[in-house]
This record gives structure tokens, C-alpha cells and sequence, in this order.
């Protein structure tokens, strides 16, 4: 794997300076090595993990679970890279048992959410059904814990 | 009143640790990055933590079998034989301690008599000595050399070998210096052991962190499962220091003669902890590999930086430990640690706290973040470059 991916993995947040002092290369190489990356459309974006108020949020989260016919030749993909395009998608999947797709979605109230699945997505055609889920709340993100806590490390300074 | 006097001659007469020493003016100092832990950063995987838990949840909250819960041992018999190519039987050839510090501390007092000699290779684990010192033993001290990787040589054996050698303690991978052998070494080592009549205590609590190579434990080689008792535990390959857990494998009748000592001093090791370490042997493996792949890339850049400063720093197959050389600045273990920690704010231990083979060297622990090894290495650069000028 390339080592500057494999570091990205290991979910630090070191600038390309640092990368390069740690997996010793020239700092032009490691950025060279991520547009590398971009370009092979393997690292698409960087995103923080934020853990806000609902206030500062401002947002409504939905889960969606959508039912549609799959067809000849392309079977969901058409469709589901379709609805993928919405601004309002924030994340959507193809799965196994009781529906086709789970979509996640956000807006800026729950009339906005309630308004894209009522006028955009469930009036897609070949779409069947859709059954939304809103979030209450959040515990973990992206690997994160939100509950607001560090866990303090309490290690000695020095120890045998 | 003079209450000194009411203590045992041979434990006043225990020098200091030279690591709480060290401790006592670390801890004085606010906002220092430490390298000188001498544990995983990580805490313990959350399924494990889930076990223990659960446990008490349970009700898990009473005593166990002395030698432990027999569910543990059969975990670790299967571990020890499937990692370490030797078979124990669960039922008399295991014993759970609480950490390998008691089981070190249990063979000591089951196999020493008073004026037995112990040989252990240096710089070494703070309580190598001290262990066969308290069980009224003498400890004869075996150097290990940077020229070698750290890595015990036979050589070096036969050179401090002493008629009245009873024991041998190995610690492979080694605290603090990361050195190790490999597998013809550890044969030689095995020889000599066989030659000079040695009952070899094997303490291989960093062997899941070995980075290069395969690790040969002494307990698998032919002849040598009769004469070792070999120890590990949980601590560092399953980050676990605070759960005090490990074990000691070896022939039934040490073993019996270890869960004496044990019986009547510990009784057992916790059951919270007992039920934490099965999911750990069950279960754990790809957390410690995990872990394992980042201390291996922590020791890659710290060793890299320390020899760019002119710090020469052989590199550890194992273990989380450096161990740079700091006698090219001019200054003695000592008075470079403390410089560094007074100028910089960096903390790493003294060599010497490991004994007197480790004088020129200090010990620096790359178990810690990204972020404060490439700070700690500029900080420290910029120490030995000062002290460069001022020369």
C-alpha cells in the first residue's frame, strides 16, 4: 500500500510536513504522493470530525431506507448514483435484505428532509419506497466518541 | 526514634531505583513530552475492557484456583504452543500472576537459596536485580554491547560465568535496550545453558513486538523446555500494564514449588483480570497487530532522528524502547537526560537506571504520539546542537 495512504489510515492529523519527517521523504514527495491520490480518485476530500451543539449543527439528520426496481443492465447503479447527487445526500449505500439503498441525509429542518423525500427522491422513478428514520442523537463519529468527555491519559511520566 | 533500623539488612541495603529517582524531578516538571514511560500509549482495547465488565457484572468478584482460572490456562496453553512452538498442560505446567513482575518475583524465591548465583544480562529490567538480591541471591551482571544490537552473547556468558551459577534470566526482546537474538543465538545461549548446568528463567513479555525476524523463545528448543520456566503476560502486547496479569509455563514441579510462594503471599491474581486476559488471548490478536505496526513505525523515525542528530542509535528489533548513545556530546548519561529535560523539556531515562552497562546510553519510549516524537526529536536535536556550540 502506498505509505503515505497508510499513514492517513492510521487516523492521525499530521500536516504533509510531518508525514514527510515521519515516513522520511521530501515533503514535495508526500505531496506529490497525494495528488497521486486525488487524481486516482482514491482520497476524495478531507472532512473534520466536529462534535457540535444541535444549535451550532443546525441540521436534522435522516436515515432512509429506499426500495427500488433494479434494471436491465445496470441494475441499482443508475439509480443510486442518481439519488447520490442530491446536495442533501450525505451518504448513500447499497444493501442487502429489506430495502435497496440507505441514504443519509441532511437539511436544515425537518420540513427540508420531509420536503426531499416527499417531492425529490420518493417521485424519482423506479423508486418504490421509502421509510425515514430521523437521528436523535450521536455517540460516535467517524470512529470518534461525541460524548464530550476526553478520555484523560493518566500514564505515569516515567515508569519502568 | 530511629525506625530505620527496624529494616531488613538486605533490602536497606537496595540502592534506590534510579527510575523513580528520575521520576521524582519529571514530575515536578509541568507540560514535559515523556519518553520515558515505560508502557503502551494505547489503552486497552476496548473488548477486553468490555470483558472485564462484564465480569463483574457477572459477579465475577471471588477468589480463584491458585494457579489461576482454568479457562486462562487453557488460553494460554494454546497461545504459548500456536506463538512459541511449546506445549504446556493447563493443568500443573501453568501458573497466573499478576504480571510477570510476580512471577519473576515467585521463581526467585522458589528456586534461590541464600548465596546462589543468578546470571542476568545488562543493562537489563529495573528489578532483575533487585528481585535476586531480596531472595538473598547474587546477582552476576552479563554486559550486553551496542556493537551487538544488544543482543546477549554467548561470548559474553562464558566470560562472567562463576562456579555457584545457578540460574540464568533472560529478557528477549530487552527492556530498555530493544535488543534481542535471533534464532542461532539463542541456540548458543540454550548450550551453554545446557553445558553450565543453568535453569533458564525466560521472560518474554515484549516477544509480540518483535519487528524484524521471527522470535525464538529458549523454552522450544529441543532439551531446554525441562530447564526453562518461561514468563509473559499481557502488558505490552495487549496494552494491559494496569491490569497486573501474566503467567509462568515450565515443569510441573517448579511450577508447583512457584504456586507455594504464590498461594501464601497472592492467593490468586484478580479475577477481573483473569477474565479480561481469555478475551485478550481469544480475541486480541488483530488489536496487537495493530498497535504493533505503529510502534514499528514510531521506532523506524525516532532511531532515523536520533542518529541524523549525531545521537548514534542502533535499531531495536523489538520492544517500544531506543536507545541512543549520548557520549558523543561529552556529557554522562546523567547529566545529558537532565540538561535535556531542564533545557527542552523532553524526559528520557538515564541508561544507568538499567544497571552500570548502561552508562553513555539513555532510554527513550516511542510508545507515544506522532506528534510528540517529531516535537521531542526537534527538541532534542536542538539540544545536542547547543551543547555542540558550547563545546
Amino acid at each position: 500500500m502506498n505509505p503515505v495512504l497508510k499513514l492517513l489510515l492510521e487516523g492521525g492529523s499530521l500536516d504533509t510536513a510531518q508525514m514527510a519527517q515521519v515516513l522520511n521523504l521530501p515533503e514535495a514527495e508526500v505531496t506529490r504522493q497525494l495528488a497521486e491520490l486525488k487524481a486516482q480518485r482514491v482520497l476524495l476530500g478531507w472532512a473534520p470530525v466536529l462534535n457540535l451543539s444541535d444549535e451550532e449543527a443546525g441540521l436534522v439528520c435522516a436515515v432512509i431506507e429506499v426500495r427500488i426496481t433494479p434494471e436491465r443492465g445496470g441494475g441499482f447503479n443508475r439509480l443510486a448514483e442518481r439519488i447520490s447527487r442530491f446536495d442533501e445526500v450525505e451518504s448513500c449505500y447499497l444493501m442487502s435484505g429489506g430495502y435497496d439503498l440507505l441514504v443519509f441525509v441532511n437539511g436544515a429542518s425537518l420540513q427540508r428532509v420531509a420536503a426531499f423525500v416527499s417531492e425529490k427522491l420518493s417521485t424519482i422513478e423506479g423508486v418504490l419506497s421509502t421509510a425515514t428514520h430521523f437521528m436523535l442523537r450521536s455517540y460516535k463519529e467517524h470512529g470518534f466518541l461525541l460524548d464530550g468527555k476526553t478520555e484523560e491519559n493518566d500514564r505515569l511520566k516515567v515508569a519502568p | 526514634m530511629d525506625n530505620s533500623r527496624f529494616i531488613a539488612t538486605h533490602v536497606a541495603s537496595l540502592p534506590k531505583s534510579g527510575i523513580r529517582d528520575f521520576f521524582d524531578i519529571v514530575a515536578k516538571m509541568k507540560d514535559a513530552i515523556s519518553l520515558g514511560v515505560g508502557e503502551p500509549d494505547f489503552d486497552t482495547p476496548w473488548h477486553i475492557r468490555e470483558a472485564g465488565i462484564y465480569a463483574l457484572e457477572k459477579g465475577k468478584t471471588h477468589y480463584t484456583s491458585n494457579l489461576g482460572l482454568i479457562e486462562l490456562r487453557r488460553a494460554v496453553s494454546k497461545y504459548v504452543e500456536k506463538n512459541f512452538a511449546v506445549g504446556y498442560a493447563p493443568e500443573n505446567e501453568i501458573l497466573i500472576t499478576v504480571g510477570v513482575s510476580e512471577a519473576l518475583d515467585l521463581a526467585c524465591r522458589a528456586l534461590i537459596n541464600p548465596g546462589d548465583k543468578v546470571m542476568y544480562h545488562q543493562p537489563c529490567y529495573v528489578s532483575y536485580h533487585p528481585g535476586i538480591a531480596l531472595a538473598h541471591g547474587l546477582g552476576v551482571p552479563v554486559p550486553t554491547f551496542a556493537r551487538d544490537n544488544f543482543a546477549l552473547t554467548v561470548e559474553a556468558l562464558h566470560a562472567a560465568w562463576q562456579p555457584g551459577c545457578k540460574l540464568l534470566m533472560l529478557n528477549l526482546p530487552c527492556n530498555p535496550t530493544g535488543g534481542t537474538c535471533d534464532r542461532a543465538q539463542v541456540e548458543a545461549i540454550a548450550k551453554f545453558a545446557v553445558e553450565k548446568d543453568l535453569l533458564v528463567l525466560s521472560d518474554e513479555i515484549y516477544s509480540e513486538l518483535t519487528f524484524e525476524g521471527v522470535h525464538t523463545s529458549i523454552a522450544s528448543l529441543p532439551g531446554m523446555k525441562e530447564r526453562t520456566i518461561f514468563l509473559h503476560g499481557f502488558s505490552k502486547a495487549f496494552a494491559m500494564t494496569g491490569w497486573r496479569i501474566g503467567y509462568a509455563c515450565g515443569p510441573a514441579a517448579l511450577i508447583e514449588a512457584m504456586m507455594k510462594v504464590h498461594q501464601y503471599s497472592m492467593l490468586c491474581a484478580s479475577i477481573i483480570s483473569q477474565e479480561a486476559a481469555i478475551e485478550a488471548l481469544v480475541r486480541g490478536e488483530d488489536a496487537m497487530k495493530k498497535m504493533r505496526a505503529q510502534y514499528h513505525r514510531r521506532r523506524d523515525f525516532i532511531v532515523r532522528r536520533f542518529n541524523e542528530m549525531g545521537l548514534k542509535c542502533h535499531l531495536p528489533r523489538g520492544s517500544f524502547y531506543a536507545f541512543p548513545d549520548v557520549s558523543g556530546t561529552g556529557l554522562g548519561e546523567r547529566d545529558f537526560a537532565l540538561g535535556l529535560l531542564q533545557a527542552e523539556k523532553v524526559a528520557i531515562v538515564p541508561g544507568t537506571a538499567f544497571g552500570a552497562n548502561g552508562a553513555g546510553f539513555c532510554r527513550a519510549c516511542f510508545a507515544t504520539s506522532y506528534e510528540h516524537l517529531i516535537e521531542a526529536g526537534n527538541r532534542i536535536e536542538r539540544h545536542v546542537q547547543n551543547l555542540a556550540a558550547k563545546k
